[in-house]
């Protein structure tokens, strides 16, 4: 065994195996909603890829050798952040070995920066309370608004990676803006007559999504994030339903329907399947289809 | 040789030397974890055959493994990682380095430089924390190839992700090969191989040291089934004479089903198997009564296959079957071995875990086979421990 004979035919290999360098950019965003608002943003100069599919739940990918391999090819990776992919992402960064997309480096794009999140723990907290992230809630792209600034900052990594593209993605990121605030009123429009409404959701999936539209989350399926009910929670939730007239359960598709169903039969609740993701339903193909897939399950569900 | 080596690792660190600016801050905290793995055993007969240094391996309660783990980029170009272990032996308190290692970030060309003290990437069970076992106990045929604590060293590894359009990975890597944890090389348990006294070598030049070659392929054969395969192969020294040698080589195999739609991770089926040879070339010796022992190899080999059903969620069940020739004097144990091993597995969180473990191990010195039953527990705090796959 000559290790320098080791080194010397990986090299070669690696020198003839090299890939010629491809044209567009080359964007791996860990969710379909970062993918979703990445090619908004980078139109034709990019190609966008998602680690997770829609109907998956995010904080639970695997690590897959498959996604280190796209991460090894990645010119940008877009993260959502706030400690969503912990679980999955280290991993694979650390596998793909690729430089460019590194945490600090231009290529490394976290979605959550400029975002005020929500639900920030204000005071000590430990993981008796559950999975609790306490950088604050992470589902901040269901409110689109923050949609708009996720744009920015996929914009931003976009230029620094392919400054010839920056006035194109300036222009992209213009327009999407632009018809979020357009899309965002007829939203808006159509959620008014339930403002105020409660609503309980399986996991605090929600809060961004809620605010915004003007709902309220009177309680959770999961008695704390992560964990799964209890008998005397759905005792409690059952109690809760009718005292608040809560009108709708709202359920993430990748969650049994064994505790929402129970619940419904219970009460007379509805349950309200809603994806939380771009392609996690059919008909739901880009960041404005799902929030009128969202807008237009639950203005039917409520009324 | 080693100064071509050195040369080789100076270039590296040229092609390395290309600035990456840091760009976001970040915070400069360590990622801190303490993960403890308890376990309550009882077995048929006292003198049973747990030979692992982590195993359940006495009546009553073992503190199985207590590691620290720190973790954490050292600036943009190296990851550092420790794993301390800290046990308990008759009652006395100890601690042990069981890896600290540095990972290069962003080598070009897919190339990646590990360095430090590492778990050999032998197969799929030796690189695993014991907290990070399928089962409460070591496999068999590690144990036999690498001892009770795993084949780890000082040492260098390089690895490579090939641009191909599947995953292909190629892993070197040259380690001391002397101590407890290099069992089959310049160290075994004991003072004699095959009646040939062990000798005390050590590294003259790079002929002494330990090679790994690996390569490591994943397949995604549909969005919810994933296989990975490999073999390895290992290259060493070992004492029983000045220039004998003992290879190992293994094929592994692993698939995993679990649906897109997969609920908090369940449920899910795995299958996992090692087959692992091992050549161990014993030299000539003449012994103090003037008996001359000639030059011989020793064959070894073994495998095991497991499969694990997460059923429910919060709930796992596994079974595995092991089996091994253990003629060979490295053993504790003689005669072929197999056995049979059921287990259930309940996470209350991803931080806990409470499993029941059945064990029916046979073994051809023995008239009666040996029934074990363990109950293992384990907590961890501190950061969110990473999911390989």
């Amino acid at each position: 065994m000559r290790p320098i004979y080791l080194i010397a035919s990986f090299l070669l290999i690696l020198q003839i195996a090299r890939p010629v360098e491809a044209a567009p950019v080359n964007v791996v965003t860990t969710t379909e909603d970062l993918a979703a608002i990445a090619k908004e943003v980078g139109g034709e100069r990019v190609e966008v890829e998602s680690l997770a599919k829609g109907v998956q739940d995010p904080h639970f990918i695997e690590a897959k050798p498959s996604f280190m391999l796209k991460l090894a090819r990645a010119d940008l990776f877009v993260q959502v952040g706030l400690e969503l992919e912990q679980a999955w992402v280290g991993p694979l960064l650390l596998g793909a070995r690729n430089g460019k997309i590194r945490s600090g480096a231009p290529g490394f794009v976290d979605a959550s920066r400029g975002i005020t999140a929500l639900e920030v723990p204000t005071e000590p907290i430990d993981r008796s309370a559950g999975d609790v992230h306490l950088q604050g809630n992470p589902h901040i792209w269901l409110d689109p608004m923050n949609g708009k600034q996720i744009a920015r900052n996929i914009a931003e990594g976009l230029k620094r990676v392919d400054p010839k593209g920056a006035a194109e993605y300036d222009r992209n990121l213009a327009g999407f803006s632009t018809r979020i605030d357009a899309a965002l009123s007829r939203w808006q429009e159509k959620m008014k007559p339930f403002e105020g409404a409660k609503v309980i959701t399986y996991h605090n999936s929600w809060p961004y999504f809620l605010k915004r539209f003007g709902l309220v989350a009177a309680g959770y399926i999961e008695p704390k994030p992560g964990i799964p009910s209890s008998t005397s929670h759905m005792r409690e939730l059952i109690a809760l339903i009718p005292r608040e007239q809560v009108k709708g359960i709202l359920m993430e598709p990748y969650f049994s329907d064994q505790a929402p169903k129970f619940l419904a039969e219970k009460t007379g609740a509805k349950v309200v399947p809603l994806p939380p993701s771009v392609s996690a339903s059919a008909g739901v193909n880009d960041y404005f289809e799902l929030f009128d897939h969202l807008t237009n399950r639950l203005a039917e569900a409520l009324r | 040789m080693m100064r071509s080596i050195l040369f080789a690792l100076i270039l590296f660190g040229a092609i390395l030397g290309i600035a990456l600016p840091a760009r976001s801050a970040q915070t400069f905290n360590p990622e801190i974890s303490l993960d403890g793995l308890f376990s309550a055993a009882t077995f048929s007969d006292p003198d049973h055959l747990q030979f692992g240094a982590h195993d359940p391996n006495k009546r009553g309660f073992t503190l199985q493994n207590l590691e620290l783990t720190l973790a954490g980029n050292v600036d943009p170009y190296f990851r550092g990682e420790a794993h301390l272990i800290f046990g308990l032996e008759d009652g006395e308190s100890f601690i042990e380095v069981e890896e600290a290692f540095l990972t290069t970030l962003s080598l070009p060309y897919g190339l990646q430089i590990m360095g430090g003290q590492f778990f050999t990437r032998f197969g799929r069970q030796n690189p695993l924390h014991p907290h990070a076992w399928d089962f409460a106990d070591q496999n068999i045929i590690n144990t036999l190839m690498f001892g009770g604590d795993g084949l780890r060293s000082p040492g260098i590894q390089l690895s490579a992700l090939l641009p191909l359009p599947f995953y292909l990975e190629l892993i070197g890597s040259a380690q001391n090969a002397e101590g407890e944890t290099a069992t089959s090389f310049l160290f075994a348990p004991g003072e004699t191989f095959a009646g040939r006294p062990i000798l005390e070598r050590d590294v003259h030049d790079e002929g002494d040291l330990l090679y790994l070659s690996r390569i490591k392929t994943s397949l995604d054969l549909s969005e919810s089934v994933t296989l990975v395969a490999g073999t390895s192969h290992l290259f060493g020294p070992n004492g029983t004479g000045e220039n004998t040698s003992t290879r190992i080589h293994g094929v592994d195999l692993f698939v995993k089903w679990k649906p897109l739609t997969a609920d908090h991770g369940w449920p899910f089926v795995t299958f996992q198997g090692e087959a692992m040879r091992r050549s161990y070339e014993a030299g000539e010796a003449t012994l103090d009564d003037g008996t001359v022992l000639s030059g011989e190899k020793f064959k070894t080999d073994g495998f095991y296959i497991q499969s694990l059903y997460g059923f429910k969620r919060r709930w796992v069940a596994g079974i595995r079957y092991e089996q091994a020739d253990a003629t060979d004097p490295v053993d504790p144990a003689s005669g072929e071995r197999w056995r049979a091993s059921s287990n259930l597995t309940f996470y209350p969180s991803e931080f806990s875990k409470i499993r029941l473990q059945y064990n029916y191990d046979k073994s051809d010195d023995r008239d009666d086979p040996i029934h074990a039953v363990f109950i293992q527990y384990e907590f961890l705090i501190g950061a969110h421990g990473a999911h390989t796959f």
